[in-house]
């Protein structure tokens, strides 16, 4: 049963990272295209656990924590980039 | 004792985390973590707003408890509002004024009407006295605005005294 | 294994997918940026949160499976604490560059109690055209 749960969620990730890519091709501003950029971040996430649940091992974790850190600060500095047009100030 | 643990909530924090990030908790981990411990709040001093002390910790559990709480119900009414047809939502600008004024409860206040579901806190005045909220879906805003305050505020008030 | 953590897991599992898949759709599906910002910084959080709680139950309480993990723990509690900031970030980026919306309500900045501060909104220093539009080149 496990199994099937962990298919159906993974084909579920997989379709809303089809839609994140269909909001990030069809913009219409930048903006949108980061939101939608941060959103396909958080499924990668999840994406990745079910991965190691499929497979049964925590190899993965540190590359799920990476890219959780990855998507934050790339979000907040895109963000601030357009908002000031400078990331450091 | 100041001089050497400027924050030791923040100390024992980072030894927590190392652990985690460890995932052992082995003699060389915890010597480790420790320093880590030691040598970060010590190097990014400056850094660090002026933090409020907690003055009632079963407050604050009551608090975490009710916004793990509502953030799952709320989760679930937001789905259906997602879900439903887009005609019968009526998304709005809700003015909050502030009575916190320390920049770390603000900070945690604002944090938490993001995750409730419903409204994302999207913009703070520069005299730190208004935050603006967008809300998805609300019939009555004055009503909304004064349930914020009354569910999320009031407690912060009470836990962290301003 | 179980069998009744079995059935716990893969609810969670199932239900963190859901209302993932729910938020994208929100993001696809809404009509102003503001209403977008909804769907990913909520729905996505708990979606991932509820996948994060099974992955914890499954590695933790599985005899089959060597090995304790509590790396889920700190994933979600980064998770919980950087989605909110960066959904402020991208509502205030929106706010500033005007973004229309749905609602018909004045602009949220022109509001009278809000007061706009030096170190806040100050672009004088700059010239006007290094400070990037957020609007896409027809």
């Amino acid at each position: 049963m496990l199994e099937w749960a962990n298919i159906i969620a993974i084909v579920m990730m997989t379709l809303s990272l089809l839609m994140n890519m269909w909001r990030m091709a069809a913009g219409p501003r930048t903006l949108d295209r980061v939101v939608a950029l941060d959103t396909m971040y958080i499924n990668a996430i999840a994406l990745i656990i079910l991965f190691e649940i499929y497979l049964d091992s925590v190899l993965y974790f540190e590359a799920a924590l990476l890219i959780a850190m990855m998507g934050f600060v790339g979000t907040v500095a895109l963000s601030k980039y357009f908002l000031r047009g400078d990331i450091i100030e | 004792m100041k001089k050497i643990f400027p924050h030791p909530v923040l100390s024992a924090w980072l030894l927590v985390l190392w652990l985690f990030i460890q995932n052992s908790f082995g003699l060389g981990s915890i010597i480790m973590g420790a320093c880590v411990g030691f040598v970060l709040p010590i190097v990014t001093e400056k850094f660090w707003p002026n933090i409020p002390k907690i003055r009632s910790i079963p407050k604050l559990v009551r608090y975490i408890a009710v916004f793990l709480w509502d953030v799952l119900v709320a989760n679930i009414q937001v789905a259906f509002w997602i879900l439903g047809p887009q005609e019968n939502l009526r998304p709005r600008f809700l003015y909050v004024p502030l009575e916190l004024t320390n920049k770390f409860t603000i900070t945690v206040f604002a944090s938490t009407i993001s995750l409730t579901p419903g409204t994302v806190s999207s913009h703070i005045s520069g005299d730190r006295k208004l935050l603006i909220v967008h809300c998805l879906n609300t019939d009555d805003d004055d009503a909304t605005v004064r349930e914020i305050k009354e569910r999320y505020e009031k407690p912060l008030l009470e836990i962290f005294g301003c | 294994m179980a069998f009744w953590l079995e059935i716990v897991v893969s609810f969670f599992l199932v239900a963190g997918a859901a209302f993932a898949l729910i938020g994208s759709w929100g993001l696809v599906k809404l009509d102003d940026f503001y209403m977008r910002l909804h769907g990913p910084t909520k729905a996505t959080t708990l979606g991932l949160g509820g996948i994060l709680l099974a992955s914890a139950l499954y590695f933790n309480f599985n005899p089959d499976v060597a090995g304790v993990s509590i790396h889920e723990v700190l994933i979600t509690i980064f998770l919980f604490i950087t989605a909110p900031v960066s959904a402020h970030m991208m509502a205030k980026t929106a706010l500033q560059k005007h973004f229309d919306y749905v609602g018909g309500q004045q602009d949220p900045l022109n509001h009278p109690r809000n007061v706009h501060t030096i170190q806040e909104h100050d672009l004088s220093g700059m010239d006007e055209s290094q400070i990037p539009d957020g609007d896409e080149e027809e």
